[in-house]
Protein backbone atom coordinates (compact mmCIF):
# COMPACT_ATOMS: atom_id res chain seq x y z
CA UNK A 1 0.00 0.00 0.00
CA UNK A 2 2.64 2.72 0.91
CA UNK A 3 4.76 1.97 -2.00
CA UNK A 4 1.61 2.36 -4.54
CA UNK A 5 0.96 6.16 -2.80
CA UNK A 6 4.05 7.08 -3.20
CA UNK A 7 4.45 6.85 -6.65
CA UNK A 8 1.15 8.89 -7.48
CA UNK A 9 0.98 10.46 -10.00
CA UNK A 10 -0.98 13.67 -10.84
CA UNK A 11 -3.45 12.10 -13.12
CA UNK A 12 -4.50 9.44 -10.04
CA UNK A 13 -4.65 12.85 -7.92
CA UNK A 14 -7.26 13.46 -10.73
CA UNK A 15 -8.56 10.24 -10.23
CA UNK A 16 -9.20 10.44 -6.50
CA UNK A 17 -10.92 13.69 -7.10
CA UNK A 18 -13.38 12.65 -9.46
CA UNK A 19 -13.88 9.78 -7.02
CA UNK A 20 -14.26 11.78 -3.94
CA UNK A 21 -16.23 14.19 -6.08
CA UNK A 22 -18.50 11.21 -7.44
CA UNK A 23 -19.55 9.37 -3.76
CA UNK A 24 -21.21 13.13 -1.90
CA UNK A 25 -24.36 13.00 -1.41
CA UNK A 26 -25.45 14.86 -4.69
CA UNK A 27 -29.20 13.54 -3.93
CA UNK A 28 -29.36 15.27 -0.18
CA UNK A 29 -27.65 18.42 -2.16
CA UNK A 30 -30.45 18.31 -4.60
CA UNK A 31 -33.19 17.75 -2.20
CA UNK A 32 -31.71 20.64 -0.53
CA UNK A 33 -31.29 22.74 -3.83
CA UNK A 34 -35.04 22.02 -4.03
CA UNK A 35 -36.30 22.66 -0.40
CA UNK A 36 -34.44 26.15 -0.60
CA UNK A 37 -35.82 27.14 -3.50
CA UNK A 38 -39.63 26.29 -1.72
CA UNK A 39 -38.38 28.49 1.43
CA UNK A 40 -37.83 31.23 -0.84
CA UNK A 41 -41.38 30.91 -2.21
CA UNK A 42 -42.87 30.32 1.15
CA UNK A 43 -40.94 34.12 2.28
CA UNK A 44 -41.70 36.22 -1.27
CA UNK A 45 -44.69 34.57 -2.51
CA UNK A 46 -47.94 35.36 -1.25
CA UNK A 47 -49.54 32.49 -2.39
CA UNK A 48 -47.16 29.81 -1.02
CA UNK A 49 -47.11 31.87 2.60
CA UNK A 50 -51.00 31.36 2.60
CA UNK A 51 -51.10 27.88 1.40
CA UNK A 52 -47.86 26.82 3.76
CA UNK A 53 -50.27 28.53 6.45
CA UNK A 54 -53.23 26.15 5.82
CA UNK A 55 -51.15 22.89 5.74
CA UNK A 56 -49.26 23.87 8.71
CA UNK A 57 -52.66 23.35 10.33
CA UNK A 58 -53.04 19.80 10.03
CA UNK A 59 -49.37 19.31 11.60
CA UNK A 60 -50.36 18.65 14.75
CA UNK A 61 -52.69 16.49 13.95
CA UNK A 62 -50.28 14.25 11.17
CA UNK A 63 -47.67 14.43 14.41
CA UNK A 64 -50.71 13.26 16.91
CA UNK A 65 -51.66 10.50 14.66
CA UNK A 66 -48.16 8.87 13.61
CA UNK A 67 -46.77 8.88 17.35
CA UNK A 68 -50.02 7.35 18.66
CA UNK A 69 -50.59 5.10 16.35
CA UNK A 70 -47.08 3.45 16.48
CA UNK A 71 -47.10 3.77 20.15
CA UNK A 72 -49.77 1.44 20.14
CA UNK A 73 -48.45 -0.13 17.00
CA UNK A 74 -45.33 -1.35 19.07
CA UNK A 75 -47.33 -2.54 21.78
CA UNK A 76 -49.78 -5.14 19.72
CA UNK A 77 -46.73 -5.75 17.91
CA UNK A 78 -44.90 -6.78 20.53
CA UNK A 79 -48.04 -9.19 21.68
CA UNK A 80 -48.73 -10.64 18.52
CA UNK A 81 -44.89 -11.57 17.55
CA UNK A 82 -44.94 -13.06 21.24
CA UNK A 83 -47.72 -15.28 19.73
CA UNK A 84 -45.92 -15.90 16.69
CA UNK A 85 -43.42 -17.74 18.11
CA UNK A 86 -45.69 -19.33 20.74
CA UNK A 87 -45.93 -22.96 21.04
CA UNK A 88 -49.38 -22.40 22.81
CA UNK A 89 -51.66 -23.49 19.03
CA UNK A 90 -54.24 -21.13 20.18
CA UNK A 91 -51.97 -18.00 20.80
CA UNK A 92 -50.08 -18.87 18.31
CA UNK A 93 -53.32 -19.17 15.76
CA UNK A 94 -54.54 -16.34 16.60
CA UNK A 95 -51.58 -14.16 16.53
CA UNK A 96 -51.16 -15.55 12.73
CA UNK A 97 -54.69 -15.40 11.74
CA UNK A 98 -54.35 -11.34 13.09
CA UNK A 99 -50.58 -11.02 10.97
CA UNK A 100 -51.85 -12.48 7.66
CA UNK A 101 -54.86 -10.69 6.96
CA UNK A 102 -53.79 -7.52 7.98
CA UNK A 103 -51.03 -8.16 5.64
CA UNK A 104 -52.92 -9.01 3.08
CA UNK A 105 -55.12 -6.15 3.01
CA UNK A 106 -54.27 -3.11 1.63
CA UNK A 107 -54.47 -0.24 4.78
CA UNK A 108 -56.77 2.20 2.98
CA UNK A 109 -59.69 -1.12 2.98
CA UNK A 110 -58.43 -1.54 6.62
CA UNK A 111 -58.98 1.81 7.44
CA UNK A 112 -62.64 1.48 5.62
CA UNK A 113 -63.72 -1.66 7.50
CA UNK A 114 -62.13 -0.57 10.92
CA UNK A 115 -64.18 2.72 10.50
CA UNK A 116 -67.38 1.88 9.46
CA UNK A 117 -67.65 -2.10 9.96
CA UNK A 118 -65.94 -2.95 12.83
CA UNK A 119 -66.65 0.14 14.82
CA UNK A 120 -69.95 -0.23 14.82
CA UNK A 121 -70.05 -3.66 15.02
CA UNK A 122 -68.13 -3.09 18.10
CA UNK A 123 -70.74 -1.30 19.99
CA UNK A 124 -73.66 -3.60 18.85
CA UNK A 125 -72.14 -5.80 20.75
CA UNK A 126 -71.88 -3.77 23.70
CA UNK A 127 -75.25 -2.32 23.13
CA UNK A 128 -76.39 -6.05 23.36
CA UNK A 129 -74.23 -7.21 26.23
CA UNK A 130 -76.02 -3.73 27.95
CA UNK A 131 -79.34 -4.78 27.22
CA UNK A 132 -78.34 -8.60 29.01
CA UNK A 133 -76.90 -6.76 32.10
CA UNK A 134 -80.04 -4.55 31.95
CA UNK A 135 -80.92 -6.26 34.89
CA UNK A 136 -77.97 -5.46 37.12
CA UNK A 137 -76.83 -2.22 35.49
CA UNK A 138 -80.90 -0.85 35.18
CA UNK A 139 -82.09 -0.15 31.57
CA UNK A 140 -80.13 2.86 30.60
CA UNK A 141 -76.55 1.54 31.42
CA UNK A 142 -73.46 2.82 30.29
CA UNK A 143 -73.41 -0.18 28.17
CA UNK A 144 -76.83 0.27 26.19
CA UNK A 145 -76.09 4.22 25.91
CA UNK A 146 -72.63 3.80 24.10
CA UNK A 147 -73.04 4.46 20.38
CA UNK A 148 -70.60 4.63 17.65
CA UNK A 149 -70.57 8.47 17.25
CA UNK A 150 -68.80 8.22 20.61
CA UNK A 151 -65.69 7.30 18.80
CA UNK A 152 -64.22 10.07 16.38
CA UNK A 153 -63.06 9.66 13.05
CA UNK A 154 -59.87 10.68 14.07
CA UNK A 155 -60.02 7.85 16.86
CA UNK A 156 -60.85 5.07 14.68
CA UNK A 157 -58.45 6.34 11.87
CA UNK A 158 -55.90 5.56 15.05
CA UNK A 159 -56.95 2.24 15.97
CA UNK A 160 -57.11 1.26 12.17
CA UNK A 161 -53.41 2.44 11.68
CA UNK A 162 -52.25 0.96 15.08
CA UNK A 163 -53.65 -2.25 14.33
CA UNK A 164 -52.38 -1.90 10.64
CA UNK A 165 -48.78 -1.31 11.86
CA UNK A 166 -49.35 -3.87 14.84
CA UNK A 167 -49.32 -6.44 12.11
CA UNK A 168 -46.08 -5.60 10.16
CA UNK A 169 -44.19 -4.68 13.84
CA UNK A 170 -45.60 -8.54 14.79
CA UNK A 171 -43.39 -9.76 12.06
CA UNK A 172 -40.41 -7.91 12.98
CA UNK A 173 -40.58 -8.53 16.19
CA UNK A 174 -40.92 -12.49 15.57
CA UNK A 175 -37.59 -12.03 13.33
CA UNK A 176 -35.67 -10.05 16.27
CA UNK A 177 -36.68 -12.97 18.67
CA UNK A 178 -35.67 -15.67 15.73
CA UNK A 179 -32.46 -14.41 15.23
CA UNK A 180 -31.48 -15.19 18.89
CA UNK A 181 -29.75 -18.42 18.91
CA UNK A 182 -31.71 -20.72 20.74
CA UNK A 183 -28.85 -21.52 22.99
CA UNK A 184 -29.54 -18.25 25.04
CA UNK A 185 -33.30 -19.77 25.61
CA UNK A 186 -31.54 -22.26 26.54
CA UNK A 187 -29.13 -21.28 29.43
CA UNK A 188 -31.84 -19.25 30.68
CA UNK A 189 -34.10 -22.50 31.17
CA UNK A 190 -31.21 -24.32 32.64
CA UNK A 191 -31.09 -21.31 35.52
CA UNK A 192 -34.44 -21.99 36.13
CA UNK A 193 -35.99 -18.99 34.38
CA UNK A 194 -39.94 -19.86 33.73
CA UNK A 195 -40.08 -18.61 29.49
CA UNK A 196 -41.37 -15.42 30.09
CA UNK A 197 -38.38 -14.35 32.21
CA UNK A 198 -36.04 -15.71 29.91
CA UNK A 199 -38.43 -13.74 27.13
CA UNK A 200 -37.97 -10.92 29.27
CA UNK A 201 -34.61 -10.59 30.47
CA UNK A 202 -32.64 -12.07 28.00
CA UNK A 203 -34.32 -12.65 24.01
CA UNK A 204 -36.48 -9.23 24.12
CA UNK A 205 -33.87 -7.00 25.25
CA UNK A 206 -31.31 -8.79 22.19
CA UNK A 207 -33.92 -9.04 20.06
CA UNK A 208 -35.15 -5.50 20.37
CA UNK A 209 -31.84 -3.90 19.82
CA UNK A 210 -31.61 -6.24 16.48
CA UNK A 211 -35.17 -4.96 15.40
CA UNK A 212 -34.68 -0.89 16.15
CA UNK A 213 -33.24 0.15 12.70
CA UNK A 214 -36.50 -2.07 10.99
CA UNK A 215 -38.53 -0.02 13.43
CA UNK A 216 -37.40 3.09 12.68
CA UNK A 217 -37.94 2.65 9.15
CA UNK A 218 -41.12 1.74 10.10
CA UNK A 219 -41.89 4.68 11.84
CA UNK A 220 -41.43 6.89 8.89
CA UNK A 221 -43.40 5.02 6.67
CA UNK A 222 -45.86 5.11 9.54
CA UNK A 223 -45.61 9.66 9.26
CA UNK A 224 -46.24 8.64 5.10
CA UNK A 225 -49.25 6.10 5.63
CA UNK A 226 -50.60 8.74 8.06
CA UNK A 227 -51.87 11.30 4.93
CA UNK A 228 -54.49 8.21 4.72
CA UNK A 229 -56.94 8.81 7.40
CA UNK A 230 -57.87 11.76 5.40
CA UNK A 231 -59.79 9.47 3.36
CA UNK A 232 -62.20 9.67 6.96
CA UNK A 233 -61.74 13.46 6.50
CA UNK A 234 -59.51 13.60 9.55
CA UNK A 235 -57.36 17.25 8.76
CA UNK A 236 -53.75 16.28 9.02
CA UNK A 237 -52.01 18.11 6.09
CA UNK A 238 -52.84 16.15 3.32
CA UNK A 239 -56.31 16.90 3.99
CA UNK A 240 -55.92 20.27 4.39
CA UNK A 241 -54.46 20.14 1.00
CA UNK A 242 -57.42 18.52 -0.39
CA UNK A 243 -59.87 21.13 1.24
CA UNK A 244 -57.61 24.42 -0.16
CA UNK A 245 -56.87 22.74 -3.47
CA UNK A 246 -60.85 22.21 -3.85
CA UNK A 247 -61.57 25.63 -2.83
CA UNK A 248 -58.43 27.46 -5.37
CA UNK A 249 -57.65 24.93 -7.90
CA UNK A 250 -54.01 25.64 -6.97
CA UNK A 251 -52.81 22.36 -7.19
CA UNK A 252 -48.85 23.07 -8.24
CA UNK A 253 -48.61 25.13 -5.69
CA UNK A 254 -50.71 22.99 -2.65
CA UNK A 255 -48.69 19.88 -3.65
CA UNK A 256 -45.10 21.44 -4.25
CA UNK A 257 -45.77 22.46 -0.17
CA UNK A 258 -47.54 19.14 0.88
CA UNK A 259 -44.86 17.19 -0.95
CA UNK A 260 -42.11 19.56 0.70
CA UNK A 261 -43.45 19.24 4.45
CA UNK A 262 -43.38 15.39 4.26
CA UNK A 263 -40.02 15.31 2.87
CA UNK A 264 -38.13 17.45 5.04
CA UNK A 265 -39.95 15.44 8.19
CA UNK A 266 -38.67 11.99 6.27
CA UNK A 267 -35.53 13.15 5.35
CA UNK A 268 -34.69 14.44 8.43
CA UNK A 269 -36.30 11.01 9.83
CA UNK A 270 -33.99 8.60 7.95
CA UNK A 271 -30.97 10.12 8.68
CA UNK A 272 -31.65 9.65 12.04
CA UNK A 273 -32.38 6.11 11.93
CA UNK A 274 -29.27 5.59 9.74
CA UNK A 275 -27.24 7.23 12.63
CA UNK A 276 -28.73 4.64 15.13
CA UNK A 277 -28.08 2.10 12.80
CA UNK A 278 -24.28 2.95 12.75
CA UNK A 279 -24.08 3.05 16.35
CA UNK A 280 -25.83 0.17 16.94
CA UNK A 281 -23.72 -1.65 14.07
CA UNK A 282 -20.11 -0.35 16.12
CA UNK A 283 -20.77 -1.82 19.23
CA UNK A 284 -20.51 -5.92 19.05
CA UNK A 285 -22.21 -6.57 22.32
CA UNK A 286 -25.93 -6.40 19.83
CA UNK A 287 -24.47 -9.75 18.70
CA UNK A 288 -24.77 -13.57 20.39
CA UNK B 1 -28.63 -37.80 43.76
CA UNK B 2 -29.60 -38.73 39.97
CA UNK B 3 -31.19 -41.89 38.93
CA UNK B 4 -32.19 -42.62 35.06
CA UNK B 5 -33.73 -45.52 34.18
CA UNK B 6 -34.98 -47.06 30.26
CA UNK B 7 -34.42 -43.33 28.93
CA UNK B 8 -35.99 -43.15 25.27
CA UNK B 9 -35.36 -40.30 23.06
CA UNK B 10 -36.65 -40.33 19.48
CA UNK B 11 -36.72 -37.29 17.35
CA UNK B 12 -38.99 -38.31 14.61
CA UNK B 13 -38.08 -41.86 13.57
CA UNK B 14 -34.13 -41.12 14.69
CA UNK B 15 -33.86 -42.98 18.26
CA UNK B 16 -30.88 -40.71 20.00
CA UNK B 17 -31.21 -42.82 23.25
CA UNK B 18 -32.54 -46.70 23.09
CA UNK B 19 -33.09 -47.53 27.02
CA UNK B 20 -30.23 -45.41 29.05
CA UNK B 21 -30.23 -46.32 32.68
CA UNK B 22 -27.63 -45.01 34.92
CA UNK B 23 -27.49 -43.87 38.43
CA UNK B 24 -24.78 -40.64 40.09
CA UNK B 25 -24.42 -41.01 43.84
CA UNK B 26 -23.95 -37.52 45.57
CA UNK B 27 -20.37 -36.51 45.26
CA UNK B 28 -19.90 -38.68 42.78
CA UNK B 29 -18.30 -37.74 39.25
CA UNK B 30 -19.69 -39.52 35.69
CA UNK B 31 -17.69 -38.64 32.75
CA UNK B 32 -19.97 -40.17 29.31
CA UNK B 33 -17.54 -40.63 26.69
CA UNK B 34 -18.43 -42.05 22.90
CA UNK B 35 -18.43 -41.66 19.48
CA UNK B 36 -20.71 -38.50 18.26
CA UNK B 37 -24.14 -39.49 17.50
CA UNK B 38 -23.79 -41.80 20.21
CA UNK B 39 -26.76 -40.41 22.23
CA UNK B 40 -24.64 -38.98 25.33
CA UNK B 41 -25.72 -35.40 25.17
CA UNK B 42 -29.17 -36.17 24.57
CA UNK B 43 -29.02 -38.21 28.12
CA UNK B 44 -27.48 -34.97 29.55
CA UNK B 45 -30.03 -32.27 28.54
CA UNK B 46 -33.15 -34.83 29.62
CA UNK B 47 -31.47 -35.02 33.20
CA UNK B 48 -32.95 -31.21 32.89
CA UNK B 49 -35.61 -31.31 30.90
CA UNK B 50 -34.08 -29.25 27.74
CA UNK B 51 -35.32 -32.02 25.70
CA UNK B 52 -37.99 -34.17 26.83
CA UNK B 53 -37.79 -37.60 27.30
CA UNK B 54 -39.92 -40.05 24.92
CA UNK B 55 -40.14 -42.74 27.75
CA UNK B 56 -38.43 -43.58 31.26
CA UNK B 57 -37.71 -41.96 34.32
CA UNK B 58 -35.34 -39.39 35.83
CA UNK B 59 -35.46 -38.65 39.52
CA UNK B 60 -33.12 -35.72 40.75
CA UNK B 61 -32.47 -35.43 44.05
CA UNK B 62 -35.42 -37.34 45.33
CA UNK B 63 -37.47 -35.31 42.99
CA UNK B 64 -39.29 -37.43 39.95
CA UNK B 65 -39.20 -35.38 36.46
CA UNK B 66 -42.44 -34.75 35.49
CA UNK B 67 -44.15 -32.64 32.70
CA UNK B 68 -45.22 -29.84 35.51
CA UNK B 69 -43.68 -26.59 34.59
CA UNK B 70 -43.17 -25.28 38.03
CA UNK B 71 -41.40 -28.39 38.99
CA UNK B 72 -38.89 -28.14 35.81
CA UNK B 73 -37.93 -24.88 36.94
CA UNK B 74 -37.63 -26.24 40.66
CA UNK B 75 -35.33 -29.05 39.53
CA UNK B 76 -33.47 -26.44 36.83
CA UNK B 77 -32.13 -24.42 39.31
CA UNK B 78 -30.67 -27.40 40.92
CA UNK B 79 -28.85 -28.51 38.36
CA UNK B 80 -26.34 -26.58 36.53
CA UNK B 81 -25.48 -26.60 33.41
CA UNK B 82 -22.74 -25.95 31.31
CA UNK B 83 -22.78 -25.91 27.68
CA UNK B 84 -20.26 -26.00 24.54
CA UNK B 85 -20.99 -22.72 23.21
CA UNK B 86 -21.03 -21.13 26.79
CA UNK B 87 -24.06 -19.21 25.96
CA UNK B 88 -23.36 -16.05 27.82
CA UNK B 89 -26.31 -13.60 27.85
CA UNK B 90 -23.82 -10.95 25.21
CA UNK B 91 -26.12 -8.14 26.60
CA UNK B 92 -25.12 -8.35 29.88
CA UNK B 93 -21.45 -8.35 31.81
CA UNK B 94 -19.91 -11.13 33.40
CA UNK B 95 -20.85 -10.23 36.82
CA UNK B 96 -24.53 -9.70 35.58
CA UNK B 97 -24.50 -12.88 33.85
CA UNK B 98 -24.44 -14.23 37.51
CA UNK B 99 -26.10 -12.09 39.13
CA UNK B 100 -29.83 -12.16 37.04
CA UNK B 101 -30.59 -15.84 37.99
CA UNK B 102 -29.69 -15.88 41.66
CA UNK B 103 -31.94 -12.39 41.63
CA UNK B 104 -35.12 -13.67 39.24
CA UNK B 105 -35.03 -17.37 40.44
CA UNK B 106 -33.50 -17.61 43.84
CA UNK B 107 -34.97 -13.72 44.61
CA UNK B 108 -31.45 -13.01 46.41
CA UNK B 109 -31.24 -9.27 46.68
CA UNK B 110 -28.74 -7.34 44.66
CA UNK B 111 -26.10 -6.77 47.60
CA UNK B 112 -25.86 -11.08 48.51
CA UNK B 113 -25.93 -11.86 44.57
CA UNK B 114 -23.52 -9.45 44.29
CA UNK B 115 -21.38 -10.62 46.51
CA UNK B 116 -22.06 -14.40 46.07
CA UNK B 117 -20.89 -13.69 41.98
CA UNK B 118 -18.06 -11.98 42.41
CA UNK B 119 -17.11 -14.97 45.11
CA UNK B 120 -17.48 -17.22 42.25
CA UNK B 121 -15.47 -14.98 39.85
CA UNK B 122 -12.97 -15.44 41.97
CA UNK B 123 -13.03 -19.17 42.06
CA UNK B 124 -12.92 -19.87 38.77
CA UNK B 125 -10.08 -17.12 38.87
CA UNK B 126 -10.70 -14.08 36.97
CA UNK B 127 -12.38 -11.82 39.56
CA UNK B 128 -10.85 -8.64 37.34
CA UNK B 129 -13.24 -9.82 34.49
CA UNK B 130 -16.61 -8.85 36.67
CA UNK B 131 -17.12 -5.64 34.47
CA UNK B 132 -16.42 -6.87 30.82
CA UNK B 133 -19.08 -8.18 28.39
CA UNK B 134 -18.80 -11.75 27.00
CA UNK B 135 -17.53 -10.47 23.33
CA UNK B 136 -14.52 -9.01 25.27
CA UNK B 137 -13.64 -11.96 26.70
CA UNK B 138 -11.47 -15.26 25.68
CA UNK B 139 -13.23 -18.54 25.04
CA UNK B 140 -11.27 -19.70 28.17
CA UNK B 141 -12.96 -16.76 30.23
CA UNK B 142 -16.30 -17.05 28.86
CA UNK B 143 -16.29 -20.94 29.82
CA UNK B 144 -15.48 -20.05 33.88
CA UNK B 145 -17.56 -17.21 33.86
CA UNK B 146 -20.51 -20.11 32.26
CA UNK B 147 -19.00 -22.29 34.93
CA UNK B 148 -19.42 -19.45 37.80
CA UNK B 149 -22.85 -18.47 36.79
CA UNK B 150 -23.88 -22.49 37.01
CA UNK B 151 -22.34 -22.64 40.43
CA UNK B 152 -23.93 -19.43 41.84
CA UNK B 153 -27.30 -21.26 42.40
CA UNK B 154 -25.79 -23.59 44.43
CA UNK B 155 -26.83 -26.43 42.75
CA UNK B 156 -26.45 -29.75 43.91
CA UNK B 157 -24.85 -31.35 40.52
CA UNK B 158 -23.32 -30.08 38.14
CA UNK B 159 -23.93 -31.29 33.97
CA UNK B 160 -21.24 -30.01 31.40
CA UNK B 161 -21.97 -30.85 27.72
CA UNK B 162 -18.63 -30.73 25.87
CA UNK B 163 -17.81 -27.97 27.93
CA UNK B 164 -14.01 -27.57 25.52
CA UNK B 165 -15.27 -28.72 22.50
CA UNK B 166 -15.49 -25.06 20.88
CA UNK B 167 -11.90 -23.60 22.99
CA UNK B 168 -8.98 -22.99 21.49
CA UNK B 169 -6.12 -25.85 22.49
CA UNK B 170 -4.38 -23.33 25.00
CA UNK B 171 -7.49 -22.46 26.75
CA UNK B 172 -8.54 -26.20 27.17
CA UNK B 173 -6.60 -26.44 30.36
CA UNK B 174 -7.70 -23.67 32.25
CA UNK B 175 -11.47 -24.79 31.91
CA UNK B 176 -10.10 -28.32 32.55
CA UNK B 177 -8.52 -26.97 35.76
CA UNK B 178 -11.76 -25.28 37.28
CA UNK B 179 -13.36 -28.32 36.68
CA UNK B 180 -11.34 -30.89 38.05
CA UNK B 181 -11.01 -28.14 41.23
CA UNK B 182 -15.21 -28.67 41.48
CA UNK B 183 -14.52 -32.90 41.52
CA UNK B 184 -12.00 -32.18 44.57
CA UNK B 185 -14.55 -30.24 45.89
CA UNK B 186 -17.12 -33.04 46.15
CA UNK B 187 -19.22 -31.77 43.50
CA UNK B 188 -21.82 -34.20 41.79
CA UNK B 189 -20.51 -33.93 38.09
CA UNK B 190 -22.01 -35.65 35.13
CA UNK B 191 -19.81 -34.41 32.12
CA UNK B 192 -19.76 -35.45 28.41
CA UNK B 193 -16.40 -35.27 27.34
CA UNK B 194 -14.05 -36.24 24.32
CA UNK B 195 -11.08 -34.91 26.90
CA UNK B 196 -9.86 -38.20 28.09
CA UNK B 197 -7.07 -36.96 30.71
CA UNK B 198 -9.77 -35.43 32.43
CA UNK B 199 -11.72 -39.02 32.09
CA UNK B 200 -9.24 -40.62 33.75
CA UNK B 201 -8.17 -38.09 36.16
CA UNK B 202 -11.39 -36.54 37.68
CA UNK B 203 -13.45 -39.52 37.06
CA UNK B 204 -15.34 -41.96 39.61
CA UNK B 205 -16.71 -43.98 36.80
CA UNK B 206 -17.24 -43.74 33.05
CA UNK B 207 -19.54 -44.64 30.92
CA UNK B 208 -19.14 -45.28 27.42
CA UNK B 209 -22.21 -44.97 24.90
CA UNK B 210 -22.39 -46.31 21.19
CA UNK B 211 -25.73 -46.10 18.96
CA UNK B 212 -27.94 -44.73 22.12
CA UNK B 213 -26.99 -47.22 24.41
CA UNK B 214 -24.35 -47.89 27.46
CA UNK B 215 -22.09 -50.15 26.47
CA UNK B 216 -19.86 -50.50 29.20
CA UNK B 217 -19.91 -48.44 32.46
CA UNK B 218 -16.45 -48.77 34.98
CA UNK B 219 -14.03 -46.86 36.93
CA UNK B 220 -11.26 -45.07 35.03
CA UNK B 221 -8.56 -47.91 35.86
CA UNK B 222 -10.37 -50.62 34.75
CA UNK B 223 -11.90 -48.83 31.93
CA UNK B 224 -8.98 -47.15 30.15
CA UNK B 225 -6.70 -50.51 30.89
CA UNK B 226 -9.02 -53.49 30.81
CA UNK B 227 -11.85 -52.45 28.66
CA UNK B 228 -14.24 -55.47 28.49
CA UNK B 229 -15.77 -54.73 25.18
CA UNK B 230 -14.62 -54.78 21.48
CA UNK B 231 -16.28 -51.88 20.85
CA UNK B 232 -15.08 -50.10 23.72
CA UNK B 233 -11.55 -51.35 22.62
CA UNK B 234 -11.79 -49.65 19.19
CA UNK B 235 -12.81 -46.50 20.42
CA UNK B 236 -10.07 -46.28 22.54
CA UNK B 237 -7.79 -47.32 20.41
CA UNK B 238 -8.85 -44.73 17.96
CA UNK B 239 -8.86 -41.33 20.59
CA UNK B 240 -5.72 -42.80 22.64
CA UNK B 241 -2.89 -42.59 20.03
Amino acid sequence: MAAVSSTTTPSSVQGNFVERLARLPWWLLLLILAGVTLLYQFLTNELYTVILDKLTRGIATTIFVTLISFSIAILVGLLAGLGRVSKNPIIYNLATLYVQVIRGLPILVWIFYVAFVLTPAFFSFVNGLGDLLAPLLGPDNFLTQASTQDVTLLGRAVIALAFAYGGYEAETFRAGIQSISRGQMEAARSLGMSYLQAMRYIILPQAVRRVLPPLGNDFIAMLKDSSLVSVLGVRDITQEARLYVAASFRYPETYNTLAFMYLSMTIVLSLIVKGVEARLGKDGRGTS
Amino acid sequence: MIVIRDLVKRFGHVEAVNGVSLTVKRGQVVVIIGPSGSGKSTVLRCINHLETPTSGEIWVDGMKLTHNHKDINAIRAEVGMVFQQFNLFPHLTALENIMLAQRVVRRRDAREAERIARAQLERVGIPEKAGAYPGQLSGGQQQRVAIARALAMNPKVMLFDEPTSALDPEMIKEVLDVMLELARDGMTMVVVTHEMGFARNAADQIVFMDKGLIVEQNTPDQFFSNPREERTRLFLSQVLR
